[in-house]
């Protein structure tokens, strides 16, 4: 697949279609039984490639016994930015408020845009998202996602995974998988013509089951 | 490996020690507490308790070190955080490194304290230096937190990591010369304690309490011991995968 530079695809599919394991294997932590990847002509999961790339793991991936700083500080350090970037990165997400507070303490929706902030900082090249809206109230959903476009504007290229459909219209290039194989992969307005209907939901029923009618 | 990632590794991991103040509280009063039972339990006959007293000053750290790691390492593991990491620019060895230093550090601490309670309140005698005495209880600790990452790799849950403490350490501390001396043992029990690393620690440990100054046993024992860190470090390397399915 090619996902442009400086744009957000989205990668939906129904629960356990196999969107995080995609996602595992594009940062490189995946074992792949065939084939191969490689993400920004490297090799997925290369030493160098792992300096431009950011993940957000589905579960957030933080320290429970650290506050919110000390996470985007450590991530920070990891990719070698300064106190600045870790603070710009929890204020990004919207925890400016919550920097010194324990993750352990955190609220789920919260916890899980500490991870986030440590996925985002330093504006990386790639930028891996799984389902980085779930549990979060719709005006911070609104946020996130235009701070995903800010991101592809300044020329990240993001890949973004959701099983809600509404969110799909916000990405430019969407691709649908089901039990693991690709079954679209076009943008919303190209989606919806092929399905003939306007709601993306429905789009993907009805790809669904042209798929299973006829079985590619 | 790089400096930047190695040092920013073990501060994460002191800061994560320092939020729990009371591992940090047991850390350093229960080998007190320990040390104070030893000392009523040989109330009159001073020369066992130097003797015990020296040896458990150098296993306290070894078995405290292994299980705090293995469950640290564990958690890193079970939570994800340990997956995430690995898709920063992170190498193993800077997460390796991180752990064998930071929880060396709090070992050097905790072995600090204990050995001043020993020997000031508790008139422990060695004819060899207090610093001595100090630095071999630190390379045990780092030893126990080797062991520590390489045994978690084996362990799903934490019942099965501590699990590991009878299996890892206790036949080292039977078998170390504390309660048989090694060459008072069947040949195939000193067999197997030549090739278990704190019976070396134990006889560096003998050596200090009965020499006033280093000896070439003591240097060539701590060498085996630092020589079974890499060798651990370098299997829990091995166990550290990138990739999972
Ligand atoms: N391409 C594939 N081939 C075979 N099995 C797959 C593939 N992708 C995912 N799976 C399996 O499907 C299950 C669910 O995958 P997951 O990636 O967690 O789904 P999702 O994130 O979409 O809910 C896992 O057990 C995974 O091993
Ligand atoms: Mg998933």
């Amino acid at each position: 697949m090619h996902d442009p530079a400086g744009s957000v695809t989205g990668l939906l599919g129904p629960s356990g279609s196999g969107k995080t394991t995609l996602m595992r294997a594009v940062v490189g932590v995946q074992v792949v039984k065939s084939g191969s990847i490689s993400v920004l002509g490297e090799p997925a999961g290369s030493a160098p490639l792992r300096r431009k790339v950011g993940y957000l793991t589905q579960a957030p991936s933080v320290y429970a016994d650290l506050t919110v700083r000390e996470n985007a500080r450590y991530f920070a350090a990891l990719y070698g930015y300064d106190a600045a970037t870790a603070e710009r990165a929890i204020a990004d997400v919207g925890l400016a408020k919550a920097a010194r507070q324990l993750v352990a303490t955190l609220s789920g929706g919260q916890r899980s845009r500490a991870s986030l902030a440590c996925a985002i900082m330093g504006e990386p090249e790639l930028l891996v998202l799984d389902e980085p809206t779930v549990g979060q109230d719709p005006v911070l959903r609104d946020e996130l996602w235009k701070q995903f476009h800010d991101l592809a504007g300044r020329g990240a290229t993001i890949l973004v995974s959701s099983h809600v459909m509404d969110e799909a219209g916000r990405c430019e290039r969407l691709l649908l998988i089901r039990e693991g194989a690709l079954i679209a992969d076009d943008t919303p307005a190209a989606v919806r013509e092929r399905a003939g209907t306007d709601d993306l939901d429905e789009a993907f029923l009805r790809l669904i089951k042209a798929q299973e009618v006829a079985p590619a | 490996m790089s400096p930047r990632i190695l040092g920013a590794t073990i501060v994460r991991i002191l800061r994560q020690l320092l939020h729990d103040p009371r591992t940090i509280g047991m850390l350093v009063v229960v080998p007190a507490l320990l040390l104070a039972l030893l000392y009523f339990m040989y109330d009159d006959q001073p020369m066992v308790f130097d003797r015990v007293a020296l040896v458990m000053l150098g296993v306290f750290p070894f078995v405290i070190m292994f299980l705090v790691t293995s469950i640290a390492m564990l958690r890193e593991r079970t939570t994800g955080t340990l997956e995430r990491l690995l898709t920063t620019p992170l190498g193993k060895l800077d997460l390796l490194f991180g752990y064998g230093i930071a929880f060396g550090l709090a070992a050097a601490v905790q072995a600090s304290v204990a050995a001043a309670l020993a020997y000031w309140l508790f008139g422990l005698d060695t004819a060899g230096s207090t610093w001595l005495v100090i630095l071999i209880a630190v390379v045990n600790a780092v030893l126990g937190v080797a062991l520590g990452l390489f045994c978690s790799a084996f362990a799903r849950t934490e019942f099965q990591a501590v699990q590991f403490m009878p299996v890892v350490a206790v036949p080292q501390i039977l078998l170390c010369g504390l309660f048989v001396a090694r060459e008072q043992m069947a040949g195939w029990l000193e067999a197997i304690s030549n090739v278990l690393p704190l019976s070396y620690a134990v006889e560096a440990l003998q050596q200090v309490g009965a020499n006033a100054n280093p000896t070439a046993t003591l240097w060539r024992d701590l060498g085996i011991v630092a020589g079974c860190v890499v060798v651990a470090l370098i299997l829990a390397a091995a166990t550290l995968r990138r990739r999972t399915a």
